[in-house]
């Protein structure tokens, strides 16, 4: 699941754009608690990959989305004991005493999994539309702290897929019983931070670091001309964060989960959700110049 | 121009118990090729690091004395900055590739230094076309094989044209045509240029005859520096794991060593030792249970493997494996080699074809690390299997505190398991098990595979690795077996999948190593004196 050169609106918006774009919905995802409002951002991050042309891509990582999602939903649902419409009385449990399934933590949990479900997603499409090259060359223009960082933001989901791979393979071909799933965790992050380390080496011995010092000295720069997609992403972006900020100040999607239920789906969180749509695909209609 | 000025220079990692650089004192000179000679941790790479600016401004750690590279101080310039007169290329190829396509991570070093656009353009092209990889420019770097990120990555090393070109065994990966292009394209550029070449190796073979001077280090202390035919005469006396097999071919025939395989030949003949017209075979083995083994464990019929929307990797092999058989699998990078041991191991189902085997297939890949999980030796394997591998002394050490040679036996013991309950008709298969391995750690492997009573498949890159171990060599390329035959046959006659023995004797009698050869060439001489 990495980036695969392709042509598309997302793909030949410019780096800062895309990941404006990215982060915005991302935030959206945050700051909205009502179901509708993150079922309305879910909709829109799969259309975009679709429109992107990895919808393949996304549809692989519904895959981790939707486990994780139910399995937040229920933790949430079995430990809180916020909430006072009691759904499902499972009586004294061992250790953890009297437990009884609220509406309320029911749905929070759910949405609390819809929102990390849609995260994912987001970082999906962000790894698979958006160009690494062009993150490095962004981040080295950006005086980016280091090229470990660096690394890690452009060259991780790549790396840890390969590398979990091939850690797959080779537990396969061990004699006697597998290792844990943990075991198996513990040993692909710790590899992934040494591949990430021996990477950050090879940026800094090719002059990463003295190319920060020349964008901090302002030596040197390119200035490439915006183009439409550049213009409409980043248009696409101040809209939603807009429209985020209306929602929240004017209350059009209210969310209360305790002590009693409150997401009302009335015409204004219905009108915001579908303008969320709307400001968001906008761009991709425009497929003029995609190839890039 | 001095471009390299190393001053009592120690060096300690960050928690280490011994200095990985112990007082070096030395000086490069611009336009010198310089070859790294040292056993696995004698502080090859960590000079390299230091050269680089990498020690200590990334790995941290403690040091004393200076290193001053072009005339920068690296106490006081970190690797960035350096990087305008240093080039690195490190062991690794998938790590050293940053960037998404060949044309972009060549221009990242330009681009890095400063460099305009049309500047960078230039020294993409010109880079590319002297590594003859301009094919190659715009293609995702996730379609290139081994060879050709290497040279990629060679690439982006050299076209910010650095001073000196810092190499840390970066033929390790390469197939033997590909490894020899490498190092006659350094001495190309070495001599078009004054850039000069700090190249860090255990084939010492394939590099000698190119270098000017050769730096052994022991223990992280320089051990000797001088000319290539001075080193071969003190390894021979101080240090006989850095002896090249051409060398001890030439002492045990009563000669100086000298580098390279033409100079060798002329040594011989001036001496009237002429191997050329010799006819008998040295220990030929029959090839009889090849074509019809009476005990197959291992059989590929007809095996295709062919990628969806791409080549095919596999076309139609057919090997069959007797049981207690020794066989290195050689070939170019990407002839398939790798793929075939995992269609053994049942890690890939072939498109077309069947592959059966009579016992179990233990696979032991190309990363030892990827096999080692747990937090304890302990934990790896169970004590019998690490007790045939010699790790039981080390079963409370964490499996990342182990060398490589360790690490590597640590992963043999957890794939076999333990080897009392290892029936006979069980097949081991190793993928390039010596990859950045010394001579000494090489032997010990050796010695561990042949103590074991299965057959063993090991694809392999070292002739002299297949040439020690195996009876039987099977070439492949471009997914086809071409040769399949005994080791004295197939790695004597060629130029690249050849010892260095085989090629100082031009195949002569099979001889493949070199105690082989000096015992080909007394017969000769008794012969002649007869």
């Amino acid at each position: 699941m990495s980036y695969e050169r392709r042509p598309g609106p997302l793909q030949a918006t410019r780096a800062a754009v895309a990941i404006l774009w990215c982060l915005t919905l991302a935030a959206v995802a945050l700051t909205e608690s009502n179901p509708v409002m993150l079922g309305a951002v879910t909709v829109t991050v799969m259309a975009s990959g679709i429109l992107a042309g990895v919808g393949r891509q996304l549809a692989n990582s519904l895959r981790f989305a939707i486990p994780l999602c139910l399995t937040i939903a229920l933790i949430n649902a079995l430990v809180t004991r916020n909430g006072l419409t009691v759904i499902w009385r499972f009586g004294d449990l061992p250790l953890v005493g009297q437990t009884n399934v609220t509406l309320e933590a029911t749905v929070y949990g759910a949405v609390l999994g819809l929102r990390a479900a849609v995260l994912l997603l987001i970082g999906t499409l962000y790894s698979v539309a958006v160009d690494p090259d062009e993150v490095l060359r962004l981040f080295r223009n950006l005086s980016f702290s280091s090229a470990l960082s660096a690394t890690i933001a452009t060259r991780m989901v790549p790396v840890l897929m390969r590398d979990s791979r091939r850690l797959a393979d080779a537990q396969r071909c061990r004699a006697g019983r597998p290792p844990s799933r943990t075991q198996l965790m513990r040993a692909t992050t710790a590899g992934v931070l040494d591949r990430a380390l021996d990477v950050a080496a090879t940026l800094e011995v090719r002059g990463y670091g003295a190319a920060r010092q020349r964008a901090r000295g302002r030596l040197h720069h390119h200035h490439d001309p915006w183009s439409r997609h550049d213009l409409g992403f980043l248009a696409s972006a101040l809209a939603m964060l807009a429209l985020a900020i209306g929602v929240q100040l004017a209350g059009w999607a209210p969310f209360v989960a305790y002590p009693l239920l409150r997401a009302p789906a009335g015409a204004s969180t219905l009108g915001a959700a579908l303008l969320l749509v709307v400001f968001a695909l906008t761009p991709f209609a425009d497929r003029r110049g995609v190839m890039r | 121009m001095t471009l390299v000025e190393i001053s009592g220079l120690t060096y300690s990692y960050p928690a280490a118990e011994r200095a990985a650089l112990a007082d070096l004192n030395l000086t490069i000179e611009s336009g010198e090729f310089v070859v790294l000679a040292g056993l696995s941790g004698s502080g090859k790479s960590t000079l390299l690091r230091a050269i680089s600016g990498l020690v200590p401004h990334f790995h941290g750690g403690s040091i004393a004395g200076s290193v001053c590279v072009g005339g920068l101080d690296t106490r006081a310039h970190g690797p960035g900055e350096l990087a305008a007169v240093v080039g690195s290329l490190f062991q690794d190829p998938e790590t050293q590739i940053v960037l998404g396509t060949p044309r972009s991570e060549l221009g990242f070093g330009p681009e890095n230094r400063g460099w305009t656009d049309p500047v960078v353009a230039r020294a993409v092209e010109e880079t590319a076309l002297a590594l003859a990889i301009e094919t190659l420019l715009d293609r995702p770097v996730g379609e290139l094989s081994g060879g050709e990120l290497q040279r990629v990555a060679l690439g982006a090393t050299l076209s910010a044209r650095p001073a000196v070109v810092c190499l840390d065994e970066p033929t390790s990966q390469l197939d033997p045509v590909a490894g020899d292009e490498l190092i006659g394209l350094l001495r190309r550029l070495n001599e078009d240029s004054d850039m000069a070449v700090v190249l860090a190796e255990h084939r010492l073979e394939r590099c000698l005859a190119a270098a000017d001077r050769v730096l052994a280090l022991e223990d992280g202390r320089l051990a000797f520096d001088g000319a290539p035919e001075r080193f071969l005469e003190w390894a021979l006396e101080f240090q006989p794991a850095l002896v090249t097999p051409g060398a001890r071919l030439l002492a045990g025939s009563g000669l100086p060593p000298v580098p390279g395989v033409k100079r060798a030949r002329a040594a011989l003949r001036s001496a009237g030792l002429n191997a050329g017209t010799a006819e008998q075979d040295v220990a030929r083995p029959s090839l009889s249970s090849r074509r019809s083994p009476p005990d197959e464990t291992l059989r590929f019929n007809g095996v295709w493997h062919e990628l969806r929307d791409g080549p095919a990797i596999l076309r139609g092999v057919d090997l069959r494996i007797a049981r207690g058989e020794r066989v290195a699998l050689m070939g170019r990078n990407g002839a398939g080699k790798s793929t075939l041991l995992r269609h053994a191991a049942g890690l890939m189902q072939p498109t077309r074809g069947k592959v059966s085997a009579a016992g179990r297939v233990a696979l032991l890949l190309q990363s030892p690390r990827d096999y080692l999980v747990h937090d304890s030796v302990r934990g790896e394997a169970d004590a019998a299997a690490l007790a045939a591998v010699g790790l039981g002394h080390l079963a409370e050490r964490h499996p990342r505190d182990l060398s490589g040679g360790e690490q590597q036996r640590l992963a043999l013991a957890a794939v076999l398991g333990d080897p009392r309950r290892l029936a006979a008709d069980t097949v081991l298969c190793l993928d390039e098990p010596t990859r950045g391995m010394d001579r000494a750690v090489k032997e010990e492997l050796i010695r561990l595979l042949n103590g074991l009573q299965t057959a063993v498949v090991v694809a392999t890159h070292d002739p002299e690795f297949a040439a020690s171990f195996a009876s039987r060599v099977v070439l492949l390329a471009d997914g086809r077996v071409i040769a399949d035959a005994a080791a004295s046959e197939v790695l004597s006659g060629g130029t690249y999948f050849a010892t260095e023995s085989a090629r100082i004797l031009d195949g002569a009698g099979g001889a493949l190593l070199p105690e082989q050869a000096v015992a080909l060439l007394r017969g000769n001489r008794v012969e002649a004196a007869v």
